[in-house]
């Protein structure tokens, strides 16, 4: 791997608030065309790994070097101002003005285009869900952050959306950073995973996590075996460094 | 027809509304009328600056409006005191210190009630000029922030990780706020600029589906309050200030009709 695809590099990052950690020690890289999950407790600092990695935490230690501008976030929580008068069809152009091709077929992939010149908030919350997502992949992002994208979605939309996202990591050539409790999803669709708790406890190709004993005692003897379900030959293997090795 | 005065009141006027509309929505959008209202009431000290040190006032007023946001940025970040009580003080003791300095200078006669409630017979050639030259530049560099400035209204994450720069376009926008007092305040008077800002604005929400339409009802709502106020003004002899609010108070009970009226149809 070169070192231009590398979209994000995080360099024992670490933020405090208020004289607590939320996060410490975390490295890891997103590059183009891979999928890199972040799984963990809650409160583990998934989402403030994310907003490291975005630049929305500037007061940081370590280093983080985003090497590219097209961004595409999906936040965690999202508290917008209903004061405001917001269609759906403004929202998408919130970041940047692209064109009424793009904005539909984005709203069209995550199954929303009915929603298109409602009230943003008229909508429930699976369906400005699908919003938000549209609305981060519209702009075709060179690196995507979805913090839980799928909550509220019902079960359906959920795997079509997790489909979508990775068809999308293979279209688009982006990286994405993905943060998600679906371990089955973890599996299908990861490249790289990175379990937190407070601090990298493991990280790995989803199959080397799975068997990670730091990561059965932090999820259990079950998850394990969820994980394991997926085990299937690869031609390849992914070093810690992200390497990739033939075998 | 009219004598000049009123027509030079009148331009100045239209110019003042053309920039509130869509500040004004950006004020109810960033719930910023008590910051409004802080800044607007240390005009005060800026115009007794202004006659002190025989300066422009709209120049005066910018400044010290200014410095009393940057104040104010800094005590946010040194004292554990809540924003309200923050601007309150601000507000308030910059208003007296404004009225004291007043006091002492006995040498200028000044018309209180013209500076905090508008006086439209001090409309001169020259305050035109500021008010139109002010207002496009506030215009024009409101429109460059835009994006970043509403993207950020809307969501500050979303903004700040997506690249736009949000807190930039934050202290740009804190500079408009003082520009458009400044250049409002001897039409509107120091104690109601605040409202010429929100009401207009408050009466578009009502009767608006997208941002874009609001600022726009905002701008129209904003010039017919000028142009009504001004004229009753006029005819019943009152301070143009409140005579302009109270016009854009009717009209936004006028767009309340259509809140019940659009409600009634979803029902």
């Amino acid at each position: 791997m070169s070192d231009k695809n590398i979209l994000v590099e995080l360099n024992k990052a670490g933020f405090k608030q208020n004289n607590k950690w939320l996060v410490e020690g975390v490295s890891l890289k997103v590059e183009k065309g891979k999928i890199v999950t972040l799984i963990g407790p809650n409160g583990s600092g998934k989402s403030t790994t994310a907003k490291i990695a975005l630049g929305i935490y500037k007061d940081i230690e370590g280093s983080v070097d985003k090497y590219t501008n097209k961004v595409g976030y999906v936040p965690q929580k999202i508290s917008i101002d209903w004061t405001l008068p917001l269609r759906v069809h403004d929202f998408m152009t919130l970041t940047e003005n692209i064109n009424d091709d793009a904005i539909n077929e984005a709203l069209s992939l995550t199954g929303v285009m009915h929603l298109k010149n409602k009230n943003l908030g008229n909508l429930s919350g699976g369906e400005f869900q699908r919003v938000l997502l549209a609305r981060a992949i519209s702009k075709k992002p060179e690196l995507l952050v979805l913090d839980e994208p799928v909550q509220g979605v019902d079960y359906t939309g959920e795997i079509a959306l997790y489909e979508l996202i990775k068809k999308i990591s293979d279209t688009l050539n982006c990286g994405i950073l993905l943060i998600s409790h679906d371990l089955h999803t973890v599996m299908t669709a990861t490249d790289y995973v990175v379990c937190l708790n407070g601090h990298v406890c493991c990280s790995g190709t989803p199959i080397d996590v799975a068997k990670n004993n730091e990561y059965k005692t932090l999820f259990g003897e079950q998850a394990s075996q969820i994980l394991s379900i997926y085990e299937h030959k690869h031609d390849h293997e992914h070093s810690h460094e992200g390497d990739i090795k033939k075998n | 027809m009219f004598d000049d005065f009123f027509i030079r009141a009148l331009i100045a006027g239209i110019g003042v509304a053309l920039v509130t509309g869509p500040l004004g929505c950006f004020v109810v959008w960033r719930r910023l009328s008590y910051f409004g209202d802080t800044l607007s009431h240390s005009a005060l000290l800026g115009v007794t600056m202004a006659y002190s040190f025989d300066l422009n006032i709209a120049f005066s007023v910018f400044i010290i409006s200014s410095v009393i946001a940057l104040i104010l940025i800094q005590l946010q970040k040194k004292t554990n005191l809540p924003g309200d009580a923050l601007l309150g003080l601000l507000a308030h003791s910059s208003l007296a210190v404004g009225l004291v300095v007043i006091g002492f200078l006995t040498f200028i006669r000044f018309d209180i009630m013209g500076l905090l409630f508008g006086d439209i017979l001090a409309v001169t050639t020259y305050d035109i000029f500021t008010i139109w030259t002010g207002g496009a530049i506030i215009l024009i560099i409101l429109k460059l922030i835009w994006k970043p400035l509403f993207a950020s209204t809307v969501n500050y994450e979303l903004a700040e990780a997506e690249g736009l720069n949000p807190d930039r376009a934050k202290a740009i926008f804190t500079i408009l706020m003082a520009a458009v007092i400044a250049i409002s305040i001897k039409m509107v008077g120091l104690l109601l600029i605040t409202g010429m800002l929100i009401i207009p604005a408050a009466m578009a929400r009502n009767i608006s589906d997208s941002p874009q339409k609001m600022v726009i009802f905002s701008i129209i709502g904003g010039l017919l309050s000028v142009i009504i106020g001004l004229f009753s003004s006029l005819e019943f002899n009152t301070s143009s200030g409140p005579s302009i609010i109270v016009a854009a108070l009717v009209l936004f009970i006028l767009s309340l009709l259509n809140i019940r009226q659009s409600i009634k149809l979803k029902n």
